[in-house]
């Protein structure tokens, strides 16, 4: 069983229909990526599997999302609950200005772990696992802004890792950063799909190949294609989807 | 010729935009000066911490200086806590739309409502109808009607300039918006809040009419006792000073003394306000 899928899922912000008849399963422990010009949709379906859209007005869903085989868009879903299975990082680095501790152990806190010992544990876990461990462990008390724009981007990843979600999305997580903070961050992806479902939104078509083994193309709010990132890239059978990752328009 | 008319054009406006500036700090200084150079002989340590004596012409103004710090306690005790909680309110809990901007167009009407209107209404509601009598609270409540709208609009833009991303990352864990309000947003947006209170305290201390009729005693040396008690306040210390006292060219230099501690006491909050935005802007950056 697929552990994300979407079912028929229509999307409207107001008027404007962002996504067209979405069917789309993502299966455990692979690294899905969204991938197509700005203005396609991608970054709106990736903010359906963790309902961030429910904060913008006016927007309105028809379909179904199911995570686990559950519909979150179902009654009696808490979104709370769903959103610390579903860990999200954003496209610009966003620490809380608070130290580097108290970042990861945000998720914690808000999970009403009390133990301190536990926080300890488990934020020590959650930045060996983002590979920032080395680099902060003797300053944990000092501010995350402090720290470079990749620093800070592999603590946003540790923050969202500290609650154990089960799917990680990403949001051109690398795309504010320089090429060898993002190297990190793709090695780190490679690293954390043994344990986490990732859903990645690029507007890098070298990042989608590199990371990703499954690639979705999409264009004016349809998906047009969803393989292999292998056969995207090398054997798509849509023509926009080859126009698309030889360069020819987006 | 049309590159050099547009030259003289630009530095037309340019010195236009620089004298009017320059305008602005002169009045200011001039104030200061006019106050400080009439004002300064008079203050002396018993001016400080003395009742006025000799028909107001001599002795000092220590009730009206703590008339005025019970009124600054007592109305921001009732305001700030009001204030703030409607400012989360209208910036984070309603969504934009009817509700919404008539809360905004409320606030900003209550804001341009005349000073004496509000000691009007704090006479008729307060010492009247609820019986405090002219009181520090009734006093109290009246100029915290006066500066709710001034801490809602500064708690309003601190609120505002909290980034979006923080609140996105603290849902995006999981946390409640009561949560994220409490250890996300009002820490970041403190000082700013705290700055709107302080400059809340400049117009509290400064404002006669509010409490003409609600609070302010012409001639009171004692202390209060209880919060239903009236008070020497200072802007209306001088005002009776400068218009109404029993001999009014010998009051002079008391009045100017005492216009020198309302102005300093403003000053002094601002330069506050200041050094608490800077303290927690650079304590963020550590």
């Amino acid at each position: 069983m697929a552990q994300i899928e979407t079912k028929n899922v229509d999307f409207y912000y107001g008027a404007v229909q962002a996504l067209r008849n979405i069917n789309l399963p993502i299966e455990h422990n692979t690294v899905t990526a969204f991938i197509g010009p700005s203005g396609c949709g991608k970054s709106t379906l990736l903010r359906l599997f963790n309902r961030m859209n429910d904060l913008i007005d006016g927007c309105r869903l028809d379909g179904s999302v199911e995570i686990n085989g559950q519909n979150i868009y179902g009654k009696g879903v808490n979104v709370e609950e769903l959103r610390k299975q579903v860990g999200m990082v954003f496209q610009k680095p966003n620490p809380f200005p608070k130290s580097i501790f108290e970042n990861v152990a945000y998720g914690l806190r808000v999970n009403g772990v009390k133990s301190k010992s536990e926080i300890e544990d488990r934020v020590e876990a959650s930045l060996i696992r983002s590979a920032l461990w080395t680099e902060v462990k003797d300053k944990l008390n000092r501010s995350a802004l402090q720290l470079s724009g990749g620093q800070q981007q592999r603590l946003c990843i540790a923050r969202a890792l500290a609650v154990e979600p089960s799917i990680l999305l990403m949001d051109e997580p690398a795309s504010a950063l320089d090429p060898i903070s993002t190297s990190k961050i793709e090695e780190l992806i490679f690293e954390l799909k043994k344990n986490f479902t990732i859903v990645i939104v690029t507007h890098s078509m070298q990042q989608a190949g590199r990371v990703s083994d499954k690639t979705a193309f999409f264009y004016m709010g349809e998906m047009v294609e969803y393989d292999s990132t292998t056969n995207i890239f090398t054997n798509p059978k849509q023509e926009r989807t080859l126009n698309y990752v030889t360069g020819r328009f987006g | 010729m049309m590159i050099g008319n547009k030259k003289l054009t630009q530095s037309i406006f340019f010195w236009l935009f620089r004298i009017m500036s320059t305008v602005v700090v002169l009045v200011l200084l001039t104030i200061l000066y006019f106050v400080f150079s009439r004002g300064i002989s008079t203050i002396s340590w018993d001016f400080l911490t003395k009742a006025p004596e000799d028909g107001m012409v001599k002795g000092g103004i220590f009730p009206a200086i703590i008339g005025t710090l019970y009124l600054i306690g007592g109305s921001l005790l009732f305001a700030f806590p009001i204030g703030v909680f409607s400012a989360i309110y209208m910036h984070e809990y309603i969504k934009k739309g009817k509700i919404k901007s008539f809360l905004q167009l409320m606030t900003n009407n209550l804001a341009g409502v005349p000073s004496i209107v509000f000691g009007l209404f704090g006479m008729a509601l307060f010492v009247n109808k609820l019986k405090f009598g002219d009181s520090i609270i009734a006093g109290s409540l009246t100029l915290g009607l006066l500066v709710l709208p001034v801490i809602i609009r500064t708690t309003e833009e601190a609120l505002k300039a909290v980034d979006d991303n923080y609140r996105m990352a603290s849902y995006a864990m999981g946390a409640s918006k009561l949560y994220t309000i409490k250890k996300i947003i009002l820490p970041i947006a403190l000082p700013d809040i705290i700055t709107g209170l302080i400059l809340s305290i400049g117009r509290v201390s400064g404002e006669t009419a509010p409490i003409l009729f609600t609070v302010a005693a012409y001639f009171l040396p004692k202390l209060p006792h209880s919060i239903y008690d009236q008070v020497m306040a200072l802007p209306y210390h001088l005002y009776v000073l400068a218009t109404s006292g029993t001999n009014i060219e010998e009051a002079r230099p008391v009045a100017f003394g005492t216009a020198l501690v309302l102005v300093m006491i403003v000053l002094v909050t601002n330069l506050i306000a200041n050094g608490v935005r800077a303290y927690y802007h650079s304590k963020y950056k550590k």
